[in-house]
C-alpha cells in the first residue's frame, strides 16, 4: 500500500533566482483547470484507507486565491483520506499565508506548515529574489500558531552570494528562537535554468568558498543540537516526535504518489514523472489517461542501491536487519568494497545494528553515497 | 588479356595524386573528380569521399592513403583508366606522402587562389620533384572575393619555380574547372613505362589489416603481371603466398581477374603477419622472380614518444591487442612495454608527430573503448655519461642522476614558417621564447614572409603549433624537418605529489627556463587536480632541491543538502556522474590524478601569457 503522497502546485507569483522546480507564473494561467484534473488524477490513487503523509509542495501553493484554495483542500480531503495521526504538510509562503487562507487550511486538515523562509537577512532574501522581509516571516508564525498549528517547520538556505559564516549563524539564531519543532537548512545548490546559474556562468555570483560552506554547515549543526533539536537527516533537525514521515519517506526508501504537473512518484517499483507543462499534463487528464512523460521500472540491483545511497541520509543510518529482510541480502557483504573504503576514510561507520555516516561523513556525502552504487559488470 | 591488349591499355593509364595545403580544398577537388568519372552513383556521393575514417573526417584531416580506379572518357575520344592516389596533408604524415608519390607519374598541385603557397605545400612539391613527378598547377577557389590568381600563378613560379603558364583556374566547390583539370592529366602525365612480359615487380606503398582476408597490400604493378592463384614471393623476407584476391577500389572494392603495368589496387593472399608485408617491399613471383627490388622507402623514425598507461590497470591486455591492430595498419607506430611507479603497466609509444600521437589516443579510446592515461609528450635526448657511456633516453624519468652527466644533447629542428608581414614580429618573438636561432627571412612577395629559425624539437612538440596558429590568427603555416643533435644545458624536472615523486609527471627543461616552468607547473597541477579529502602539497624539485610548491586544498563539502521534491532518479544521475567522473582519474597513491595533469607540462604556456 502506497502510505504517502506529494502534491504539486507549479504557480507562483514571483520566481526565485535559485529555483528549478517545475513552475510558471500564476497570471493567466488556467488554475481552476488545473485544480480539476489534478482532482481527477488523484482520484487514481489506490489508498483509499488513509494516507500516513500528504505533501502539498510547489511552486507556491499559498498562492492560490482563497476560492481555489478552498477548492484544492477540499478536493484532496475526498481524494486522499489521511489516516489517524497522519501528517498532511502545506508549504507555505511568508508573504501569502493570510489569516483567511490559514483558516481554510486549518478548516481542510492541514496539520503541519512548511514555511519558505530562507534568511533572515532582508537583502539576502532580496537577493535570492524573495519578496518577503523578516518582518513577514515572524507575522506569518505568529498567524499560523494563532491558527493552532502546532507543527511549523521552516526553511532555511546557506551558502547564499556573499553570505559569511557569521550571517549563516545569525539567521540559524532568529530561527532558532522562534522556538520551533522542526528546521531545514540546505545548501544552495546551483541548478541549469536559474537565474543564479546565468549569474554564475557569467562570473557575476560572489558564492561563498568551500571552506566558509562548510563552516557554516557545522556552524547551523551545532546550534540546532544546542536547541535541542536532533539531527536526523543532513538537511533536517527536530524535536524528538516532529521528524518528518514525508520526508522519511524518501529516505526510508518507500513509495509514494506524486501528483500535479512535473510531480515525481514511486510505485509499484516504478519511478516515474509526470509532464511539466500546464497543457501537457491536462491534456492525457481529460481523456481519462495517466499524465505520465516517464516511467522507469527499478531493478533489484538498483533498489538496493537506493535503499543505501538514501538511507545513509538519515543519521540513524541503515539498518542491516531491516536491509536484509527487504532484500534478502546482507548489506555488508553486498557493499564489502564500499564499505571498508569509506570506513577506512573515516566516512562511514558500522555499528551492530546499522551502517551509517560518521560526522565528516556528513560534509561528504556524496563521496560515500556513490560507491554505494555498483558497477555494471556486476 | 594478352600481352598486346596489356600494352594497350597501359597507354591508357594516368596515375597522379593530388598535393595541397588544409583546406586549400584537396578533398573536395577529388570528390569533383569522381562524380565527373562517374565513379558513383548520386546515392553513393557522399561528401568528401576519399577521407574514409569517422576520425579523418571529423578533423578534416586525410590519414590512410586511399587510391582510387576511375575511367574518363577524354575530348578525343579515347577512353582513359585514371588511379588517383590521396595524399595526407599534415607534416606529421610526410612518411604516406613520399609513399603515394612512388606510385605516381603525376601531381595536381592545389594553391588556394586567395592564400597562395604554404610552406607544407612546399615540402610535398619537392618531394613530388624528386621523385620525377609530372606537376600541373590548379589555382583553385578563383570565385571566392579575395582571390588573386595571377599573383598566385606569379608566387607558383618565383617561389617553387614552375612554369604556371598553363595553370587551371579552377573552383572545386563550384565545379569551374574540372574538366580542364582531367584533360591536363591526360596530356601531360605520361603513362607508366613498364613491361607487362617482363617479372613482376610490384611496390607495396600501404598494407591494411583486415580480420577476415589478412593482410591487404595496396600495390602499384611496375613490370609483369599478377593473377589470382598465382605464386608470389616478398623480396625483403623471401616469404611466398597464394594470391587469394586482387583488385581495384572503384571506390568501391572491386576484385579484378588481373592486375598488371601501371595498376594500383589491393592484393590479399592470406597474409597474418603485417611484418610480411612491409611498406616499400617489392613483390615478384616465387618461380622466375624478378632479382632486383625496386628502389624502397627510407623507413621513418618516430620523432616523439610518451607513455599510454590502461587507467583501469585490467585493460592492459586490451590496451596490447589495440597497439598490435593499429600497427597492422600504421607502420610508423613503434610500441615497447614500459612501467612506472606512478601508473603501472603501460606502454612507451613512438610517433611520427603531436597530431599523430592524438589520432592514435583517440583511436584506442573510440575504437577500442580504453580510457588512457598519456604522459607529456617527450623527445629522444642524447647523454654522455661522466665515464663515456652514451644513452638514448625517450623517457624523462629515465635521466640519470645529474652528477653522473658528462652532457645532453636533444634533437633540432629547422622549421620553415610562412607569414602575412604583419605577423613576422609575433613568429620572431615566439620562436625566440621557444630557444629559436635565426636562419633566414625572404619576402615571397609583398606581403607574405618565409621565416627559417633552428629550434629544439622539443619545444616545438610542446605547444609551438597551437601558439603560432593563435599569435597569427591562423595565418602561419609550418613545416619543420630533423636536422640533427645539438648539446643543450638540459635538467629534470621531478614533480612530487603528496611528498611523493611522480615518475610520469617528470619533465626535461632548459635550466634557463627551469624555475619559471616549475612555479607554472605547480599552479597548473593544482587547478587540474581536484580536492581530495587531504590537503596535498604539490612540488617541483631539481634533484633534491624544490624549486617550486603549492597544495591543493582538503575538500571539505560535498554532499547535496537539498530536497528534491521525490526525484530519486535525479539524484541518482548526479551520483553517477560524479562517480564516472572519478573513473576518469587514476589513484597514484593515495592521490587520484585526472587524465589532463599529466599533459599539464603542455599547457604551461597558456598562463605564462
Amino acid at each position: 500500500m502506497i502510505n504517502a503522497a506529494y502534491i504539486h502546485i507549479p504557480f507562483c507569483h514571483h520566481i526565485c533566482h535559485y529555483c528549478d522546480f517545475n513552475k510558471v507564473f500564476m497570471k493567466n494561467q488556467p488554475v481552476e483547470k488545473y485544480l480539476q484534473n489534478l482532482d481527477k488524477e488523484m482520484s487514481m490513487g489506490e489508498n483509499k484507507s488513509g494516507y500516513k503523509s500528504i505533501f502539498v509542495g510547489g511552486g507556491t501553493p499559498t498562492s492560490l486565491d482563497e476560492t481555489q484554495l478552498q477548492y484544492f483542500v477540499e478536493s484532496i480531503a475526498q481524494q486522499l483520506p489521511l489516516a489517524s495521526g497522519g501528517e498532511y504538510t502545506f508549504e507555505a509562503n511568508p508573504g501569502d499565508l493570510t489569516p483567511a487562507k490559514m483558516s481554510i487550511l486549518k478548516m481542510g486538515g492541514v496539520n503541519r506548515l512548511s514555511i519558505g523562509v530562507q534568511s533572515f537577512n532582508d537583502a539576502h532574501l532580496k537577493r535570492i529574489g524573495r519578496t518577503h522581509t523578516k518582518k513577514d516571516v515572524l507575522q506569518t508564525v505568529r498567524n499560523a500558531e494563532k491558527a493552532g498549528f502546532d507543527n511549523l517547520s521552516i526553511d532555511l538556505i546557506y551558502g547564499l552570494p556573499e553570505q559569511t559564516v557569521e550571517d549563516a549563524i545569525d539567521t540559524t539564531r532568529q530561527a532558532l528562537a522562534l522556538g520551533l519543532p522542526h528546521y531545514s537548512a540546505y545548501s544552495l545548490i546551483i541548478e541549469p535554468k536559474t537565474v543564479f546559474y546565468n549569474l554564475m556562468s557569467k562570473g557575476n555570483l560572489p558564492l561563498p568558498k568551500e571552506e566558509a560552506e562548510a563552516d557554516m554547515y557545522e556552524a547551523v549543526m551545532q546550534l540546532m543540537s544546542a536547541s535541542g533539536l536532533h539531527q536526523y537527516e543532513i538537511s533536517n533537525f527536530a524535536r524528538p516526535g516532529f521528524e518528518s514521515i514525508h520526508n522519511l519517506t524518501y529516505w526510508n526508501n518507500e513509495e509514494y504518489y506524486g501528483f500535479g504537473a512535473g510531480a515525481h512518484g514511486y510505485v509499484k517499483g516504478v519511478r516515474y514523472a509526470n509532464y511539466g507543462p500546464l497543457k501537457k499534463y491536462i491534456e492525457p487528464l481529460e481523456r481519462g489517461e495517466l499524465p505520465r512523460m516517464s516511467s522507469q521500472q527499478t531493478t533489484k540491483r538498483e533498489q538496493m542501491e537506493e535503499e543505501m545511497f538514501l538511507g545513509l541520509r538519515k543519521l540513524a543510518g541503515v539498518s542491516i536487519a531491516a536491509f536484509q529482510r527487504k532484500y534478502n541480502q546482507n548489506p555488508l557483504s553486498l557493499f564489502k568494497g564500499a564499505i571498508s573504503n569509506m570506513t577506512e576514510r573515516n566516512l562511514l561507520e558500522v555499528t551492530d545494528e546499522s551502517i551509517r555516516l560518521t560526522h565528516a561523513g556528513k560534509f561528504l556525502g556524496n563521496e560515500v553515497f556513490q560507491s554505494f552504487l555498483i558497477e555494471q559488470e556486476m | 588479356m594478352n600481352d598486346n591488349g596489356r600494352l594497350e591499355r597501359q597507354e591508357r593509364i594516368r596515375n597522379f595524386s593530388i598535393i595541397a595545403h588544409i583546406d586549400h580544398g584537396k578533398s573536395t577537388l577529388a570528390d569533383r573528380i569522381l562524380e565527373k568519372t562517374n565513379a558513383l552513383t548520386a546515392r553513393e556521393m557522399k561528401s568528401q569521399l576519399l577521407d574514409s575514417m569517422d576520425l579523418e573526417r571529423e578533423r578534416g584531416i586525410t590519414i590512410k592513403l586511399n587510391a582510387v580506379e576511375l575511367t574518363y572518357t577524354a575530348k578525343d575520344g579515347i577512353e582513359y583508366i585514371f588511379h588517383l592516389i590521396d595524399t595526407p596533408g599534415h607534416v606529421d604524415f610526410t612518411y604516406e606522402v613520399s609513399r603515394s608519390l612512388a606510385a605516381c607519374e603525376g601531381a595536381i598541385l592545389v594553391v588556394d587562389a586567395a592564400q597562395g603557397i604554404e610552406a607544407q605545400t612546399l615540402a610535398n612539391v619537392y618531394l613530388a620533384l624528386d621523385n620525377n613527378l609530372e606537376i600541373m598547377t590548379v589555382i583553385n577557389k578563383i570565385d571566392l572575393p579575395a582571390a588573386e590568381p595571377e599573383r598566385v600563378r606569379q608566387e607558383v613560379e618565383d617561389v617553387i619555380g614552375l612554369d604556371a603558364s598553363d595553370a587551371v583556374l579552377a573552383s572545386a566547390k563550384a565545379g569551374i574547372g574540372i574538366e580542364e583539370i582531367l584533360e591536363q592529366v591526360v596530356e601531360k602525365v605520361p603513362a607508366p613505362t613498364g613491361d607487362p612480359r617482363a617479372p613482376l615487380t610490384a611496390l607495396i606503398f600501404d598494407s591494411l589489416y583486415d580480420p577476415y582476408r589478412g593482410v591487404i597490400a595496396y600495390i602499384r604493378v611496375v613490370n609483369g603481371t599478377i593473377k589470382v592463384g598465382d605464386k608470389i614471393k616478398m623480396m625483403a623476407t623471401g616469404k611466398e603466398f597464394d594470391v587469394t584476391e586482387i583488385g581495384v577500389f572503384t571506390p568501391k572494392t572491386t576484385p579484378r581477374d588481373e592486375l598488371t603495368v601501371g595498376d594500383v589496387g589491393y592484393l590479399a593472399a592470406a597474409i597474418k603477419n603485417v611484418g610480411d608485408t612491409q611498406v616499400g617491399d617489392t613483390i615478384t613471383s616465387a618461380k622466375n622472380g624478378a632479382t632486383e627490388a625496386l628502389a624502397g622507402y627510407r623507413k621513418l623514425n618516430p620523432m616523439v614518444y610518451c607513455g599510454l598507461y590502461p587507467i583501469d590497470a585490467s585493460k592492459y591486455n586490451d590496451l596490447r591487442d589495440a597497439l598490435e591492430k593499429l600497427e597492422l595498419n600504421d607502420s610508423a607506430l613503434q610500441y615497447e612495454p614500459e612501467t612506472s611507479q606512478a601508473l603501472g603497466f603501460g606502454f612507451r609509444c613512438g610517433f611520427l608527430g603531436l597530431l599523430h600521437m592524438e589520432i592514435i589516443q583517440e583511436r584506442i579510446e573510440r575504437e577500442f573503448k580504453i580510457d588512457l592515461i598519456t604522459t607529456a609528450p617527450s623527445v629522444i635526448y642524447q647523454v654522455t655519461m661522466t665515464d663515456g657511456e652514451e644513452l638514448r633516453i625517450d623517457n624523462p624519468s629515465d635521466m640519470p642522476d645529474p652528477q653522473k652527466i658528462a652532457h645532453v644533447e636533444e634533437p633540432y629542428v629547422k622549421s620553415s614558417i610562412i607569414v602575412p608581414n604583419d605577423f613576422v614580429g609575433t613568429v620572431m618573438e615566439l620562436a625566440q621564447g621557444k630557444r629559436g636561432i635565426f636562419i633566414d627571412m625572404q619576402y615571397l612577395d609583398t606581403n607574405r614572409v618565409s621565416v627559417v629559425y633552428e629550434m629544439p624539437l622539443s619545444e616545438i612538440v610542446y605547444d609551438f603549433f597551437d601558439q603560432l596558429k593563435s599569435g597569427t590568427k591562423g595565418y602561419a603555416s609550418f613545416d619543420y624537418e630533423l636536422i640533427g643533435y645539438k648539446e643543450s644545458k638540459l635538467v629534470k624536472m621531478d614533480i612530487l605529489l603528496n611528498t611523493e615523486t611522480v615518475d610520469a609527471l617528470s619533465f626535461i627543461v632548459h635550466r634557463d627556463f627551469a624555475y619559471e616552468r616549475g612555479k607554472i607547473i605547480v599552479e597548473k597541477l593544482k587547478e587540474l587536480i581536484p580536492r581530495q579529502q587531504f590537503e596535498v602539497p604539490i612540488q617541483a624539485a631539481i634533484g633534491n632541491k624544490i624549486v617550486a610548491r603549492s597544495t591543493i586544498k582538503a575538500m571539505r563539502k560535498n554532499v547535496l543538502a537539498k530536497c528534491y521534491g521525490g526525484d530519486i532518479s535525479r539524484k541518482r544521475k548526479l551520483l553517477e556522474k560524479q562517480k564516472e567522473g572519478k573513473k576518469r582519474m587514476k589513484q597514484v597513491g593515495s592521490v587520484e590524478v585526472p587524465q589532463e595533469a599529466f599533459m599539464a607540462v603542455l599547457k604551461m604556456d597558456d598562463q605564462s601569457k
